[in-house]
Parts: structure tokens; C-alpha cells; sequence
């Protein structure tokens, strides 16, 4: 029962999120671990924000219970609020810090270092990180999901060896980006391994 | 992965694989050779990686212009002794509806397996429809998958089935079967090469009109046999291993009945819990197993039953108890213990189990109010138009020419349809007021032109014009309806993901094929007012309007532009903004509401990754404020 881990992951639509999602399941697969994936298509996609959810170790539902997740890696900082539902305490928040403003214009958009002040009130393991920044010096602000998904590996708790999200990443994109990709996923466990 | 795995994969390989993958693998395993369907999520996916895949797995596919024609190829596949598939969204059973009823009756000499993929709370769909409900009008078996393994084996088996019965079966989806991914392991491949020229082998019509041909006369046997064959097959559900205890306790006082989706839900729960529940898992719900499910009832003193969306199992099961005099009390949905809508989730299994159970312990989750503050103050972020849609400038202009007609807002309705474009509904465009349903926005259009004063404009996509807006169009001509009917021509099927249709020279398998003119199609049907306008130029839109607004017949206009996720088209350069020039007014921002505009710091910015070059905003700002990009 150890290698139980549940992820979610959530953002805005073109992010990368079920593609970076997919290597890590593949990875949980080829390491012989049970794993199961929620994702949600269609309309939702239209610049509005997605999610997938992510369960390691013998579950059968794919979808994660109320404060319930391991891990919620955020891809924008207001998206990590919206998901707040599946954190408890001891959850890892993992988030980028560079906004996506909405074009709706119910509320202005909150000030980054007040999501992250707010957050660390209420959270004990609260690591944002300006994965566009390290995604843009790994050569594309496309591998912001590398970053993210390097940033998981480094978890003590996250089940999977980094090699193995590495050899899925193989598998899943293109040999010509793989250079850089890699750079994006040690960025991105550098950022939270110090 | 690589896709072409789906076909290559050796019995054994595993894969991890999305519910809809899974699918396409169950149709290479079982050897089909003909499959059709109209894009529909949550079942989209299937189509996409056929219209990849199809050559490799000597399937001819294609993407039909309506659900009903998809039945209607795949019925005819089965009859002539080939393997066939149709899939589709809930909603798109009821096109199919009419020749799928008499395809129960007739029946099929091939396996014949209709997916159909229900969306419990509404991901992207217009109402909570139960596919359940048609296998037991149409009285034909139905399969409920679980996960992506059983997507794979129950598509498999659903043909053999089929095949031994003479009766098309149907597999049930919901949203989180389809879109779930998980670890899939292949199984054998059924040759199905073709000797001939043709990728995929063809079959022969064996002629037999007392089989095939309901006229009154035969179609009264034809009931008969139906009936014959489902109580033979009710033997087969009791017995299938579809339909299986999953043991955790040897306590018989609870017990629970699941399928589908509500099945992991309920496992899940059960098992994280340590509940004393065993449960029946029903994959193989109809015919109802009432041996089965009874000889599960006998020790029980009290059942749940775990289903989305309607009570159907749960009525089984009260007629189950109430033909052999059992005493179970049963907690579902017509009790309250469960909702009797949306989708199901642990949280929601738990908490109706918990009201009988009383497992769950306090514990609630408490945050600062700063937090609390900060979740109620975020801004939302729903799906919109594109920066650079065709489908925002035609609704932009739209308004314009009714406010220069001296109009209301009051004073015109807008009928929409199934697409992007219902997107309108939004603000600033307020421009969807009525829908029912795939190509109601014209028929709309004619009950509405005789039932008010009001004028009407009708809205509806290219591909859903092919779907079911031309037969209503035919009607409105004949009848002497009084609408402006709008055909947003972006060639593309673009809400499910880009599917071709017949408007653009490309078939569901990448050749070549005729293009049919939409303004041809409109002139054909009788309509003398027919308009392509490129809606990117606002003065031509308005104009345009203004024109078919003051007719009093059916105006026609095709607006005409590509959607702007379509892969290859070329990028023009993002709008420019030249500060000295605003005066503030924020028109671009309030009026257009193009994602790639918004107002940063008291300050129009615009996003150039985000902006598409389509240049309405340019037209829109009076003061010179917005220029094209170079």
C-alpha cells in the first residue's frame, strides 16, 4: 500500500497538462504499478481550464476524492486555487507562478505573492516555482510541462524513479525536442531539490 | 505511445491506453471491416484515431453525415456478413433511432456493435440521456464497460455476441470510461485482410425480404424472434463472467449492485473503508440477469445500487424482488440515498452509503478566511471563442446591423445549434436565446417566424447543416418561412476536434473526395436570398444584414472563414497597439471580448502568442488605436 500517489494536475487549456499527465501514468505502467487516468475533452478545451487526475497503486475510480491528492502541480496560479478541493495539509502544491489572465472580466485577477502567501497560511508543503522562466532558458515556454513534470519527480513520496519519466517522455514526444526537454525536467527537479 | 501500436500490438503487449483507444483496439481484435460515425464527444477520439488507422486495419471508415446514415452503413455492413461499428454520442442514438429500432427487428448476419458514449453532467452536452433506455426499447443486449480494459474486451466480445445471436449489440460509455486512461492488455487479432483491391474485404447480401424487409407482413415474426433471442441471451448474461462478486467480507448483511463508471466509485469506497459490502458488478445488464442478481439478493437484508444517470438497474432489481417475495431493502436513487442526476464520483458514493452505514468521521477541512476570501474572488475562466474565431466577428457584426436597423435586442431571436458557436451565448453577444438539438436552429427558425412578430436569425455550422439543417431549409422554403439563416462555414467539425465533413475535399480516411457547395445546396433548396460573406470584414457583415433582415422570406448567409485551430494555416502577424491613439472607450475590450485583448494596469495589451491577425478589433476601434501587425 505504499505506492499509493494520487496527482492532480490542472491549468488552462494548450499547457501541455494531458500530455504531461500520460508520460507519468505511462512511466507508473512500465514500472509494473496499477494506475489509472481521468481527463476531460471537448468544450472544456476552448481556453478554458482543464484538468486530469492521476492514481497510483490499486485504485479503480479514476477520479480523486475531496482532499485527497498527493500532489496538486499547477500549471497557472489561479488554477491552483480552483483545485484546492483535492489538497489537504500534508498535500505537495507545486505551481507556476506566471498568470494566464482570462479574458472574462468578473474579478481582476489576484496578485501572485498573495496566492502565495495565502497558500502558505494554509498548507505546509507550498513550492511555487516560475516554471515559465525555466522552461524559457530550456530553449521553449512550450516545456513548461517538462519543468512541472521534473518538479514531481522530486517528491520523496512520488512513486517513479526520474529515469523512467524520462524514458515515457521518450516514447511520447518527438527525438528533435528531447534535448531540451530534459534540460526542462532537471530544471525543474532542480527547483525543488535545492 | 505510438498510435499505430493499436494495430501492430501483440496479444500479450500492454499499453496504457484511453478508454476510446481501447476501443479501436477491441475492433482490430474482433476483425471489423466496416465503421461509421458523426464526431460526438465523448466518444470523438475513436473516429480521430480511425480515420488515422483504418488502412492499417482494413477498415473502410467514414465519417457519415449523421448518426442516423453511420446506423444505417454499419446495419447494411452486418447484413452483407461483415463485422461493422457505429459509435457515437448519447444524444446521437435518437438520429439514429428510427433505423436502429427495425435494425433489432431485422437483425445482422455479421457482428454489428454500437458504441454509445453518455455525458452525465454535461461536459459537453445538452442534456443527461441514458443510453441504457435503448437497449430496452429496442430490446438488444447492452455491455457497460468499467474501464479501459474492459472497453477493449467488451467491444471484442460485444461482436461475437452479435454474430451468434443475429442482434446488434450496444456498449455503453459514459464520459470518465472514455476519457479515463489505464493499462490495456492486447489480446489476438481476427484476420480480416481483403483478397481484393479494396483495403478492406468486402462481404455478400444474401437476399431474404421476410428477414429484411418490415413490411407488416414480416415484420409481426420479426418481433417474435427478437423476443426469442433475448430471453435466450438473458441465460448468457446470468452465467457471463461480465457480471462477477467481488468479494471483501463474509458478512451478508450489505451488499451493493454497480455498473459502469459508479462501479469504480463504489469499489473504491467499499475497499479504502474496510465496509463489509460485497459487490455484484453488472457489465452485462440487458437482459437483466435476474437469476444472477437474485442468487446475489437471497442472503442480503439490505442492497445499494450504484448506477449514473437513471434508476434503470435499480427497477430491476425492486421487479426482481418483488416476482421471487425477497426482503431487501434497497437504497438508490428512488430512495434518495443517491442523486438521480449528474455524475457520479467516491464522494458523492460515500456520502449516500454513509447515510445507511454511519462510517465516516468528522474531519472537515478548514482554511483561513483570507484563503476562503481568495477562492470566492478568483476570476473564472470558462471555455470562449478563439482569439481570431470567424464565428466572434459574424456575431460582432451581427449586433451591429441590428442596431442600425433601429432593432432591440428583444426584437430578434436568436435560435443556435450544436457547435462552437453556441459560445455566442455569452456576453457581449447575447446571441442565443433558443436550442433544442443537431440542426433544430432552422426549424426553429420556422416555428418561431409564424409564432411572434419577432424577427429570427438561426445560426448553425457547416457540418451541422450537412447533419440535419437541409431538410428543415427545404421546409422553410416551401412554407414560406421569414428568417435569416446563418451558416458559419469553417470548414472544419471544429467543437469535436477538427473532423472533416462533406464541405471540405477530404474523406474520414485522408483521400480525396467531392466537396458539396453549401450555397449551391441553399440555391437547390429553393432559397433566392443566398450570401457568402467573409466575416472578417465588419462593413461587408453589416451591410450584408441589414439586407436579409429587411426580406420577408429565408435569407441565407454563409459565413465563410476557416476556424483558426485548423493545422497548416498560415499565421498573420498579431495587431499592433498604438498607445497615443486610445482614448480609453474599451471597445475592443467590452464590445469585441477577444481573449488576446485585455486591459493590464489601465492599459489595452495585447497577447501576440495569443492573437491570430484576423484584425476585426482594427475595424472595431474607431480612434486608430489598433493596427495590423507587419
Amino acid at each position: 500500500m505504499d505506492n499509493h500517489y494520487c496527482i492532480y494536475i490542472c491549468g488552462v487549456g494548450g499547457q501541455g497538462i494531458i500530455k504531461t499527465s500520460t508520460i507519468i501514468g505511462e512511466a507508473a505502467m512500465n514500472q509494473g504499478l496499477d494506475v489509472v487516468m481521468s481527463e476531460i475533452h471537448g468544450m472544456s478545451q476552448r481556453g478554458g481550464s482543464v484538468s486530469t487526475e492521476l492514481k497510483i497503486g490499486g485504485y479503480d475510480s479514476s477520479i480523486i476524492p475531496n482532499h485527497a491528492a498527493d500532489m496538486l502541480l499547477s500549471f497557472e496560479p489561479v488554477e491552483t486555487i480552483r483545485g484546492l478541493d483535492k489538497a489537504n495539509s500534508q498535500t505537495k502544491i507545486v505551481y507556476n507562478t506566471h498568470p494566464i489572465v482570462p479574458s472574462s472580466t468578473d474579478k481582476a485577477y489576484p496578485s501572485v505573492d498573495s496566492i502565495t502567501k495565502t497558500l502558505k497560511e494554509n498548507f505546509r508543503h507550498v513550492l511555487p516555482i516560475d516554471g515559465t522562466r525555466l522552461a524559457i532558458e530550456a530553449g521553449s515556454v512550450l516545456s513548461l510541462n517538462m519543468v512541472l513534470l521534473g518538479a514531481v519527480t522530486a517528491d520523496d513520496k512520488f512513486p517513479l524513479t526520474k529515469e523512467s519519466v524520462i524514458d515515457a517522455m521518450k516514447n511520447n514526444l518527438k527525438p528533435k525536442f528531447h534535448e531540451m526537454n530534459l534540460k526542462a525536467i532537471e530544471s525543474g527537479y532542480r527547483s525543488i531539490k535545492g | 505511445m505510438n498510435l499505430n501500436e493499436l494495430v501492430t500490438g501483440a496479444s500479450g503487449e500492454k499499453q496504457f491506453l484511453l478508454g476510446n483507444e481501447a476501443a479501436v483496439r477491441g475492433l482490430v481484435e474482433a476483425g471489423v471491416s466496416i465503421a461509421a460515425t458523426y464526431p460526438g464527444t465523448p466518444s470523438s477520439e475513436i473516429g480521430n484515431v480511425l480515420s488515422v488507422l483504418a488502412k492499417d486495419a482494413n477498415i473502410y471508415f467514414e465519417f457519415s453525415t449523421n448518426e442516423k446514415v453511420a446506423m444505417e452503413v454499419a446495419a447494411t455492413a452486418a447484413a452483407s456478413g461483415l463485422r461493422s461499428f457505429t459509435f457515437m454520442k448519447h444524444v446521437g442514438m435518437n438520429v439514429a433511432a428510427d433505423s436502429f429500432m427495425t435494425t433489432a427487428y431485422s437483425g445482422v448476419t455479421g457482428g454489428m456493435v454500437i458504441l454509445s458514449a453518455d455525458d452525465p453532467s454535461l461536459f459537453s452536452s445538452q442534456n443527461e440521456q441514458d443510453t441504457r433506455n435503448y437497449a430496452r426499447i429496442a430490446n438488444v443486449p447492452i455491455l457497460e464497460p468499467s474501464n479501459c480494459q474492459e472497453v477493449k474486451d467488451m467491444v471484442k466480445y460485444a461482436f461475437d455476441l452479435s454474430e451468434e445471436f443475429g442482434l446488434p449489440v450496444i456498449v455503453r460509455t459514459t464520459t470518465r470510461v472514455s476519457h479515463m486512461r489505464g493499462v490495456v492488455e492486447f489480446g489476438d487479432v481476427k484476420d480480416n485482410s481483403s483478397k481484393g483491391d479494396d483495403h478492406w474485404k468486402r462481404g455478400h447480401f444474401n437476399k431474404d425480404p421476410s428477414k429484411y424487409v418490415p413490411v407488416p407482413a414480416f415484420a409481426g415474426d420479426m418481433h417474435i424472434r427478437l423476443w426469442d433471442k433475448i430471453h435466450k441471451i438473458e441465460d448468457i448474461a446470468n452465467k457471463s463472467e461480465f457480471n462477477s462478486e467481488i468479494k471483501f467480507t463474509d458478512d451478508k448483511a450489505y451488499g451493493l449492485i454497480a455498473s459502469s463508471s459508479a462501479y469504480n466509485y463504489a469499489h473504491d469506497i467499499v475497499k479504502f473503508n474496510n465496509l463489509d459490502v460485497n459487490i455484484l458488478k453488472l457489465g452485462f445488464s440487458y437482459p437483466f440477469p435476474k437469476d444472477r442478481v437474485v442468487e446475489f439478493l437471497e442472503d442480503l437484508d439490505e442492497v445499494f445500487i450504484v448506477e449514473e444517470v437513471d434508476p434503470i438497474i435499480e427497477r430491476d432489481v425492486f421487479a426482481a424482488i418483488g416476482a421471487t417475495n425477497l426482503d431487501v431493502i434497497v437504497h438508490g436513487k428512488l430512495d434518495g440515498t443517491f442523486p438521480l442526476y449528474h455524475e457520479f464520483n467516491s464522494d458523492i458514493v460515500g456520502e449516500g452509503m454513509d447515510k445507511v452505514l454511519n462510517f465516516y468521521e468528522g474531519g472537515d477541512v478548514s482554511y483561513s478566511s483570507g484563503l476562503e476570501k481568495l477562492q470566492e474572488d478568483i476570476p473564472s475562466r470558462a471555455p470562449v471563442l478563439c482569439a481570431g474565431c470567424p464565428h466572434r466577428a459574424m456575431y460582432y457584426g451581427i449586433n451591429l446591423a441590428i442596431e442600425e436597423l433601429g432593432l432591440t435586442p428583444d426584437d430578434v431571436i436568436f435560435a443556435s445549434d450544436i457547435g462552437c458557436y453556441t459560445l455566442g451565448i455569452n456576453p457581449p453577444y447575447n446571441a442565443a436565446d433558443y436550442l433544442l438539438s443537431m440542426g433544430s436552429s432552422v426549424g426553429d427558425g420556422c416555428g418561431f417566424s409564424v409564432s411572434t412578430d419577432q424577427k429570427v436569425a438561426s445560426f448553425i455550422g457547416d457540418s451541422t447543416f450537412f447533419h440535419s439543417g437541409v431538410s428543415p431549409l427545404i421546409n422553410a422554403v416551401h412554407n414560406k418561412h421569414n428568417f435569416v439563416l446563418t451558416v458559419l462555414d469553417n470548414r472544419i467539425t471544429a467543437m469535436t476536434g477538427g473532423q472533416p465533413n462533406p464541405g471540405i475535399p477530404i474523406d474520414g480516411m485522408g483521400d480525396e473526395a467531392p466537396e458539396v457547395s453549401i450555397r449551391k445546396l441553399a440555391l437547390a433548396c429553393g432559397c433566392d436570398y443566398v450570401r457568402v460573406i467573409n466575416p472578417f470584414n465588419l462593413d461587408q457583415v453589416v451591410k450584408t444584414y441589414v439586407e436579409a433582415f429587411k426580406r420577408d422570406d429565408t435569407a441565407v448567409i454563409i459565413s465563410k472563414a476557416p476556424c483558426t485551430l485548423i493545422k497548416g494555416l498560415a499565421k498573420k502577424p498579431p495587431v499592433n497597439f498604438v498607445e497615443g491613439n486610445c482614448n480609453g472607450c474599451d471597445k475592443c475590450v467590452k464590445e469585441l471580448a477577444c481573449p488576446a485583448i485585455s486591459k493590464v494596469d489601465g492599459k489595452i495589451t495585447i497577447d501576440k502568442a495569443q492573437c491570430d491577425g484576423c484584425n476585426v478589433c482594427i475595424q472595431v476601434c474607431k480612434y486608430g488605436a489598433l493596427e495590423a501587425g507587419r
